[in-house]
């Protein structure tokens, strides 16, 4: 032991890559950082580039990350990849637009909210399922 | 005959309706494949950001996160509630909502004050038909869960927390169990709750946890963006297992219209044969009965 750590890359949407490896280079935020088997516990952002990793008995491997965080242990690496290009300004941005789609939608509703009806409503729609439920048996 | 014309031409419509169905419950069987692949990705993520999180809640002491302190007061309660954007899939989305309903009744009752933020359509029309505070949407989100079309409406939510327009986040959306089995489910999305994320006190005790990360550029950014991150992937991954639910849910609803169709069409040919039968029966016994007289 000691010569290789376990790397993991993931994102949200899938596993990137995970095994064991010698060495890696992530382009971390306050620049390009190497990390060998046991490193110091660390825990940094990413941004966007490429990530080296030299496995045991193998080519080096680019992979691609789109920005994220590096979390580094003694023996286990992980990156937590982004899968949506991130910025302060953007997501304010779409959080905005989020916002604003909601005020749209609401301009034409009704005033109070009416719990009445709501439940006058759920419990038709739970009558119609209980209705061709009961359609269903008969039928068979 | 009209009346087996008739017949004729509802047994024909009902075979189009049934054909149709049969499409439709095919198109979500295989959506239903991928949407399920699409939630067992997401979890190695959720697993590891958890990890680090955790970690983070137990090392570093001299910050810590308003995700993570509960408060003593609780006046206004942000809900997210997860929907499908289609209907047709049986009673996916009327069992989620009926759950948020009564659930804000109650609160309502104890004078809790709800605004809520509509991750599909179905759910923004009920909530925007009963008047409910709709504080922020994203409808249309395809057969994929992408993350990058959540983030604004999540973004709302928890700014709303941080800034103390929230006392307390909760998610609703259906919980995969399994293709004929989807449960409604709320859960608290903040403050976090999760035993392993709090700084339990027995584990500080060992000298396993005092370690801390070096942080670069410096601890509150970063952690800033982990917990943010963290609840996002909540978040994801309740979309993720709403849409496999939707997508399962509309198979198994698919599959009793086909074959419901497949009964009326019987039953209909039954009455078709019947009618024809006893035309010619008496159109014999007309002719015979003719003949009788002649």
């Amino acid at each position: 032991m000691g010569t290789i750590f376990h790397l993991d890359i993931v994102s949200a949407e899938e596993s990137i890559y995970s095994g064991p490896v010698e060495f890696l280079v992530a382009p971390a935020q306050m620049g390009e950082v190497g990390i060998y088997p046991r490193h110091t516990p660390m825990l940094t952002r990413i941004k966007s580039g490429m990530v080296r990793i030299k496995a045991q008995l193998k080519e080096e491997e680019l992979v691609y990350v789109s920005g994220g965080m590096l979390e580094v242990q003694p023996d286990v690496v992980t990156i937590l990849a982004d899968t949506a290009v991130r910025s302060h300004d953007l997501d304010e941005a779409k959080a905005l637009e989020a916002k604003r789609a909601a005020e749209e939608a609401m301009k034409n509703r009704e005033s109070e909210l009416d719990y009445a009806k709501a439940q006058a409503e759920l419990i038709e729609a739970m009558a119609q399922l209980a209705a061709i439920d009961k359609l269903r048996k008969r039928g068979h | 005959m009209a009346g087996s014309r008739e017949i004729r031409n509802k047994i024909k419509s009902v075979k189009n309706t049934q054909k149709i169905t049969r499409a439709m419950e095919m198109v979500a069987a295989s959506k239903m494949r991928k949407a399920q692949e699409r939630m067992k990705k997401a979890r190695p993520y959720g697993e590891k950001i958890r990890n680090v999180a955790a970690h983070m809640s137990r090392a570093n002491t001299e910050y810590r996160h308003p995700f993570l302190i509960a408060r003593d007061t609780v006046k206004r309660i942000g809900v997210i509630i997860v929907t499908s954007d289609k209907g047709l899939c049986g009673g996916l989305n009327t069992n989620v909502l009926r759950k948020v309903v009564n659930q804000m009744k109650t609160w309502q009752a104890e004078g809790e004050q709800v605004e809520v933020c509509c991750i599909g359509n179905k759910g923004l029309g009920f909530m925007s038909r009963i008047g409910a505070s709709v504080t922020s949407q994203v409808v249309g989100l395809g057969d994929t869960p992408d993350i990058a079309k959540l983030i604004g409406a999540v973004k709302v939510v928890l700014d709303g927390y941080t800034q103390d327009q929230f006392d307390r986040v909760y998610i609703f959306y259906n919980r995969f169990i399994n293709t004929m089995k989807q449960e409604p489910v709320m859960e608290q999305l903040l403050p976090l709750i999760d035993e392993r994320m709090q700084g339990s006190e027995q584990d500080s005790d060992k000298p396993k946890a005092i370690w801390d990360y070096i942080y670069e550029p410096e601890a509150k950014s970063v952690i800033d963006d982990i917990m943010v991150r963290y609840v996002e992937a909540l978040i994801y991954q309740a979309v993720a297992e709403n849409m496999a639910s939707e997508q399962s849910a509309r198979m198994v609803a698919m599959k009793a219209a086909s074959d419901n169709a497949g009964n009326v069409i019987n039953e209909l040919t039954l009455i078709y044969n019947k009618s024809r039968q006893a035309a010619i029966t008496k159109e014999l016994s007309e002719i015979v009965g003719g003949a009788a007289a002649v």
